[in-house]
């Protein structure tokens, strides 16, 4: 399985944008050696190189503009690139649009036919599959029917449908075709993609929806700015993906720390699993070490932490839990480990760090703003506490 | 192995896509027309009457050449089909700039698939063209089959001018109006409407000239062949043999330039449209 499908290998593609296009016999006739110059060179992308193995399903994500889509029609062979070269190892089919070449004057039937052929499919292959395609779009009634007279939808299902039955071919490139249809053909047409990823093909897919990304995808690239600026796990490139969306604003505004204590036990090593957090993290892990310089009884030590407006939303602490480390003596170090849920609202979060003694009696080391952390999530509410919340509907509407 | 095999898969797809471009455009042709396929036949028979009516009952041109109607018929049905098939070349390309950006298929199907469909129609027309052969009384001998290397001499050219034009045209829009300039005039330059013996008997060299244009040496042969083998062609016009290989030098330098101006031009077909 690690036999490589497609290998991309230092590609460039540069687009000469003419300010002044030249499309005319004349300009060169009246001024031959003038320099058409009055162009710029657009740098779609840049040194662009990955693989991608036989039988994995692999994301390209990016913004709009970043050249993903460039980057795809590269590798369909639709352009040439200016450096570098492009290796495909199997038949692959482009999906870059669905319905290529219809014809709204041939019948479902004829279309069938023509589009297969454009994708390079003989005449053999269409007529084994016909029924299959048809099935698929349910068009059953419609096929000798001009497509003209097709509704929009039913051409997109027709469309869909000769392009995925057909290409059981070994690579297909799939650029943001799926939100076609209505929602039950689009049901359809994921559970054709579970299909495609169970039976092993090897599928490029190039998308906004990182959800879909997360879902199919086994390993992904990130490009940005015509660069190629991550690769790794479909998780990985989707947390990546948002960060390209977070306001620059007041970036880790520095932090006003407040610490203080008899110092008897101080903290040490405070840390944090993840500085950047979203929806994609169940948990966040903190971890500290105590220290004791002398001995002492009834340690008390926890956390808390506090809203980006300051007001603390959750805390806890070892006496709650009911696990008092009742005494530590004079050059003890105990590492704790903390694993609080997500259930943080977007911004910035401090967490608070705090040892006492006696009982809470005496404060040890208090630490206030020890860290702090940024959560991003999709979902924004206005609420301190942003856990996951799943919705059911299920109501019926009262007719009158 | 692996070349051969690669190559194979490459004109499989090239061969696949050619028939299903030409059955589609035959189908296209007549599409929401009542008649159908029945206007490839109305059609040269609509011109020959027209033709004959202007030519030979008024004009009386060409009174005195055995079955002139004839031979005008034949040269006007080839001279339409070598404007047919140069004219959607030119355009070929661009007008499916839309498929190019979104498929990788071989770019010169698309020209070769116009100059097929043209092609069928002009076997349609010859069809016609035997009908008034045979009703006019022609004498049909083994010559006749001569129609066939002509035919495809004029088939090598339409499709050699039609990808230098479509290629051209990619990045000139100008060539449009300028191929449109040349076909009229060519119209009149070529011996379609006229007998060759009437430009010769004015001005022997301007008759020379003509017959070295490729178009005109083959109407001029195929109507020998067919017609009256006694009509002026390039062999009978020149008496040095090299002069008569111009027009055949001519058709296989302007496809070998095509074919090299289009293969070097194709593949930035997808992003210059």
């Amino acid at each position: 399985m690690t036999e490589i499908a497609i290998r991309v290998d230092s590609v460039s593609k540069n687009f000469v944008l003419p300010h002044e296009k030249v499309d005319s016999v004349k300009s060169l006739f009246t001024q031959p050696f003038k320099k058409r110059q009055n162009s710029e060179t657009q740098h779609a992308l840049k040194n662009i190189s990955f693989e991608v193995k036989k039988g994995e399903f692999f994301g390209i994500v990016g913004r709009n503009g970043s050249g993903k889509s460039t980057l795809l029609k590269i590798i369909a062979g639709i352009y040439k690139p200016n450096e570098g070269r492009v290796d495909v190892n199997g038949r692959l089919v482009p999906f870059i649009e669905l319905g290529v070449g219809f014809n709204p004057e041939l019948t479902g039937r004829e279309n069938v036919a023509l589009n297969g052929a454009l994708m390079g499919f003989s005449p053999a292959e269409i007529k084994a599959k016909y029924e299959d395609i048809v099935d698929f779009a349910e068009l059953e009634r419609f096929m000798d029917q001009k497509l003209k007279n097709y509704s929009s939808g039913m051409q997109v299902r027709l469309a869909f449908s000769v392009a995925t039955i057909l290409a059981e071919s070994d690579i297909l490139l799939i650029d943001e075709v799926l939100a076609v249809g209505d929602a039950d053909f689009q049901r359809k047409c994921f559970e054709y993609f579970k299909d495609l990823k169970r039976a092993g093909k090897t599928v490029v897919f190039v998308t906004h929806d990182m959800g879909a990304v997360i879902e199919y995808c086994d390993r992904a690239i990130l490009i940005n700015d015509n660069k190629l600026v991550k690769r790794g796990t479909s998780e990985e490139i989707a947390v990546a993906y948002r960060k390209l969306f977070q306001p620059k604003e007041e970036d880790d505004k520095p932090l006003v720390q407040n610490r203080w204590g008899d110092n008897s036990i101080t903290i040490t090593q405070p840390r944090i699993s993840k500085k950047l957090v979203d929806d994609l993290d169940e948990t966040i892990t903190l971890e500290y070490s105590m220290s004791a310089k002398k001995d002492v009884e009834s340690v008390i030590t926890g956390f808390s932490v506090s809203a980006p407006d300051g007001e603390i939303i959750l805390g806890m602490n070892n006496d709650i839990k009911q696990n008092f480390i009742r005494t530590l003596q004079s050059g003890n170090k105990i590492g704790l480990s903390w694993e609080i849920p997500n259930v943080f609202s977007s911004g910035i979060h401090t967490i608070n760090l705090d040892t006492t003694y006696n009982g809470g009696n005496v404060v040890a080391d208090r630490w206030e703003n020890a860290i702090q952390f940024r959560v991003n999530k999709v979902e924004k509410t206005p609420y301190k506490v942003s856990p996951s919340v799943g919705l059911k509907l299920d109501y019926k509407v009262k007719k009158t | 192995m692996e070349v051969t095999k690669r190559l194979k898969n490459k004109y499989a797809y090239s061969i696949i896509l050619l028939r299903q471009l030409v059955i589609t455009e035959f189908k296209l042709r007549y599409k929401g027309s009542v008649l159908g396929y029945v206007w490839s036949l109305l059609r040269p028979l609509a011109l020959f009457a027209v033709l004959y009516i202007v030519f030979v009952q008024f004009l009386r041109f060409g009174a005195d050449i055995p079955h002139f109607a004839v031979a005008l018929l034949l040269g006007v049905v080839m001279w339409n089909y070598f404007i047919e098939v140069t004219t959607n070349g030119l355009t070929s390309i661009v007008s499916r700039g839309d498929l190019m950006r979104k498929l990788a298929f071989p770019r010169y199907v698309i020209v070769v698939a116009g100059s097929f469909s043209a092609l069928i129609n002009l076997m349609i027309n010859l069809l016609v063209v035997g009908f008034f052969v045979v009703l006019n009384g022609v004498d049909i001998t083994w010559s006749a089959l001569w129609i066939v290397p002509l035919i495809a001499e004029l088939f090598v050219l339409g499709l050699a001018v039609a990808f230098l034009l479509s290629a051209l045209y990619v990045k000139f829009r100008d060539v449009g109006y300028i191929w449109e300039l040349v076909l009229q005039a060519g119209f009149y330059a070529t011996p379609i409407l006229y007998p060759v013996a009437m430009v010769a008997s004015m001005s022997f060299a301007s008759a020379q000239i003509m017959l070295l244009n490729p178009v005109a040496q083959i109407i001029q042969d195929a109507r020998a062949a067919v017609i009256f083998s006694e009509t002026e062609t390039v062999a009978t016009i020149f008496d040095n043999p090299y002069m008569r290989l111009i027009p055949i030098a001519i058709v296989i330098l302007l496809a070998v330039v095509s074919a090299i101006y289009f293969r070097k031009k194709s593949p930035g077909f997808a992003e210059d449209i």
